[in-house]
């Protein structure tokens, strides 16, 4: 399973545990996995933030493949000038 | 100067050909927004608050109406109530009513120079008489402009539905607050606890504005059908039509934008401002609207960047090492939510690899022009501080600068302060460059400090078009939907050229309009060269293939047997003996009998985007009798990946650290007592001019990132990052006293020096 660490922003939604072990082979379905066990979570990543994939980060990749032992951060969605 | 690396298989890449926008921009063709012209416009013109806070009572135009050749006046009661929702229009989410209001005031003014009402007119004059004749009752309110001042709890709130997010219990009173975010690691008390020597300090900076020469300008044409054409200056085409859709209430497809030349942007023309007002008016006026912002309204109501107050607390031990870290960033986000402070959080420690940390950030609106994207977003506010910090921290310790940084850089395979895990970093090798230059030798004089700082920036990737379209010669066209603010063209053209094979003369880049390519993300994010660029290869590669096709389909033979090198296919097929080669140029002439024309584009979602990092060192001499600081050297080495034409590549390094040496030394918002700006022209909010300035010594790194095909990294804004501290670390060193306030003016240098001096 993928270790996935929540930005402290999506500690509101999980009661405070930012750490996880979540079976999923995308970032799509760990969205949808993460909105299932705290209800608004998968909507505020969709919204606001990145998902870094063993280090590489991704923005609306919902495709992007996770592998079993990938190691995920949800961070702030970054822009730029 | 630049050493990159040797690649003999590349041709075109790293090489240096004349910029296709040169000689349109020299000679004065360039069409920039203010040079695009229709039959019969009219000239439209925004009346502004003149109050910092203010509640709009009433708004009187009948008399403005009633001049004659006044043929539009709309105020926000014209303009239809946008949802609170945040939309992907840019790179960031924005909130699209705030964006709505920001257009256009509705019912309270939040800074001076917000817009109020809007006019267009047969000519200047009378649209300004219409302005004069607008008689708008205003209940003016208490306003705050500090950033400190606006999170008292008494201070004047701007929004009553403003609660602030991220606190632990759910706040039951409106805020300017908006948003508290932040990231730990380790165990902070631990971490001092086991320090050597603690420095800590609070530093503030000043809002200051990106300075683009070009004032924000558009034509607006609404047909009676209701097509609109918007002609605008912006940092993206897509982007423009798509706030303008959700401002007006339309759909994207009746918006056709057109990119004009920019005359700079540095993410201050990643909004919209003036194009749904001058489409609203169009509407109203039953005509083409044109609408040219003045210097003053640039500065009046357009976005700077933030002003901070941070306070910074590092901990090490003896040997240098940073054990513990406690960072606090309080920015001003202007008249609506969305400061950068989550970068600057996320960046304060990106170069450092330290056990324990508490970096906390607070997002806090003020009655000041809404923030906008500046290059790197944030990071050179957070990096003045910390890197200031450090500099305090190798002072105390007797350790280089380089040398501290060394001890605690990060590389490849650690963790990132923000969690990820970094990997093909070039930072070490940057703070290497810096250490074996020239200028790191040079003595010093009486007076003279020399300062070094390093600093950081993500990069991104996302969505991105490109298309290549081989003319009937064999010439070819690269079409790109991104507006080339720092030389985009020449390396699409570049890298079109490489994967072609052909000469970078015979390819022609070009930025077509909302309608005539696919979607792109705005040019931001030092994304383009990056994203842009891979969507560029993926069609040039689609071409080739298309190319050994028609070729293997012309010498009846498999497509295995065709090579394509240097622009000519040649068959491979032992039992095709008199195939001759077949250049681009023939394989074009007769497209018609293989298939019909030579065309491919490719539309991505580009991941993989990899950071960047700085180090630059900067020496100045500082006038005791006047505080004057002249900038003697200035060096900077930045890990770019591979630089596709590096003369752009030390263009944007050089032009990143001339912004960052103004920032330090003389720009700032000035606001009188009642929150007007005093300053909103380059006469009194001083840039950098060439002759304030040395020549700036760019070394380009280059550590490639194998995510994409030529090792790009994005180089536009890891440059302004370092400079604000690099400056301020030079001038301790030559005056021997911390100022931790910027601008280092010469008043407050002289004020320093003197209260030192007892």
């Amino acid at each position: 399973m993928a270790h996935v660490t929540l930005n402290a922003e999506c500690a509101a939604f999980t009661g405070g545990a930012t750490e996880f072990d979540i079976a999923a082979d995308s970032v799509g379905r760990l969205v949808t996995e993460l909105d299932r066990r705290f209800p608004g979570l998968g909507e505020f990543v969709e919204q606001r933030m990145s998902v870094a994939i063993d280090g590489e980060i991704h923005q609306d990749a919902w495709i992007s493949p996770i592998g079993p032992d990938s190691d995920v951060y949800l961070i702030p969605r970054i822009g730029g000038g | 100067m630049s050493e990159t690396l040797e690649r003999p298989d590349l041709k075109v890449v790293g090489t240096r050909p004349i910029r296709p926008d040169g000689a349109d921009k020299v000679t004065g063709r360039a069409a920039y927004g203010a040079d695009y012209n229709m039959p019969g416009q009219l000239v439209g013109k925004v009346l502004r608050s003149p109050h910092a806070h203010a509640r709009i009572v009433a708004i009187d135009t009948r008399k403005a109406r009633a001049i004659p050749g006044v043929k539009a006046v709309i105020t926000g009661a014209d303009l239809p109530e946008v949802a609170s929702a945040l939309h992907q229009g840019g790179e960031a989410a924005s909130n699209m009513r705030d964006l709505a209001m920001n257009v256009m005031a509705r019912d309270k003014a939040l800074y001076e120079g917000h817009a109020v009402a809007a006019v267009a007119a047969i000519s200047a004059a009378k649209a300004d008489e219409a302005l004069a004749a607008i008689e708008v009752t205003y209940e003016i309110l208490p306003h705050v402009i500090e950033v400190e001042d606006a999170m008292r709890p008494d201070a004047p709130v701007l929004h009553p539905h403003v609660f602030t997010e991220g606190l632990e219990a759910k706040p039951d009173k409106a805020s300017n607050i908006v948003k508290r975010s932040g990231f730990n690691r380790g165990d902070v008390a631990e971490g001092f606890a086991s320090a050597d020597v603690v420095v800590e300090g609070r530093y503030t900076t000043q809002p200051v504005h990106q300075g683009y020469i070009e004032p924000h300008a558009t034509v607006a044409s609404w047909g009676a059908d209701g097509q609109c054409v918007v002609w605008a200056s912006s940092q993206g085409q897509f982007m423009v039509q798509t706030y303008c859709a959700k401002v007006l209430g339309l759909e994207n497809s009746n918006i056709r934008v057109i990119p004009a030349e920019i005359g700079g942007g540095f993410g201050g023309k990643t909004t919209v401002y003036l194009e749904p007002l001058a489409l609203a008016l169009s509407r109203a006026g039953g005509a083409p609207v044109k609408m040219v912002m003045t210097r003053d309204e640039v500065f009046r109501a357009t976005g700077p960047t933030s002003g901070s107050v941070m306070y910074v607390k590092l901990g090490a031990k003896s040997d240098g090492t940073i054990v513990a870290a406690d960072i606090e960033l309080k920015f001003q986000a202007g008249a609506y939510a969305g400061s950068p402070v989550a970068q600057g959080c996320m960046t304060a420690l990106a170069c450092y690899d330290v056990a324990n940390f508490t970096i906390t950030g607070w997002d806090v609106v003020t009655n000041t022009p809404k923030v906008a994207a500046y290059r790197a977003p944030g990071a050179p506010i957070a990096a003045f501080a910390v890197e200031s910090a450090v500099d305090e921290l190798a002072r105390k310790l007797n350790i280089d600068p380089i040398a501290i940084r060394e001890k605690n850089a990060v590389v490849s395979g650690g963790k990132a302060p923000y969690g990820p895990t970094y990997q093909n970093i070039g930072y070490v090798e940057t703070l290497a460059a810096l250490k074996a230059s020239d200028h790191y030798k040079i003595p010093l004089g009486p007076n003279q400090g020399r300062g070094m700082a390093v600093g950081f920036w993500f990069n991104i990737g996302g969505l991105s078009t490109g298309a290549i379209h081989v003319q009937e010669d064999g010439s070819v066209v690269v079409a790109t939907s991104n507006p080339d603010i720092g030389g985009s063209r020449a390396s699409m053209a570049m890298m079109a050229a490489e994967t072609l094979g052909v000469p970078v003369e015979k390819v022609r880049p070009v930025i077509p309009d909302t309608a005539s390519i696919g979607f792109s993300m705005l040019t931001g994010g030092s994304r383009t060269t990056y994203a842009t660029g891979m969507a560029v290869v993926q069609a040039a590669e689609r071409v080739v293939a298309d190319l050994k096709r028609r070729a293997a389909a012309l010498w009846d033979t498999a497509v295995e047997n065709v090579e394509w090198k240097d622009g000519v296919a040649t068959c491979l097929d032992a039992a095709k003996p008199d195939a001759r080669p077949l250049p681009l140029a023939r394989l074009a002439a007769t497209a018609g009998r293989t298939g019909g024309p030579i065309s491919a584009e490719a539309s991505i979602n580009a991941q993989g985007a990899g950071p960047g990092f700085g180090a630059h060192l900067c020496d100045v001499e500082v006038d005791p009798e006047t505080g004057q600081v002249t900038v003697l050297r200035y060096t900077a080495a930045q890990d770019v990946g591979r630089a596709i034409h590096p003369s752009y590549v030390e263009g944007q390094v050089q032009g990143g650290a001339a912004q960052g040496v103004g920032w330090a030394l003389n720009e700032e918002y000035v606001f009188d007592r009642d929150g007007r700006m005093e300053n909103p022209g380059f006469l009194d909010y001083r840039v950098p001019v060439a002759s304030d300035l040395p020549m700036i010594d760019a070394i380009l790194v280059e550590v490639p990132n194998p995510r994409h095909p030529y090792g790009v990294k994005g180089v536009g804004e890891v440059p302004i990052v370092p400079p604000l501290a690099a400056v301020a670390n030079a001038v301790r060193g030559a005056t021997g006293v911390r100022i931790p306030d910027l601008p280092l003016s010469p008043p407050r240098i002289m004020a320093a020096m003197e209260k030192a001096q007892g």
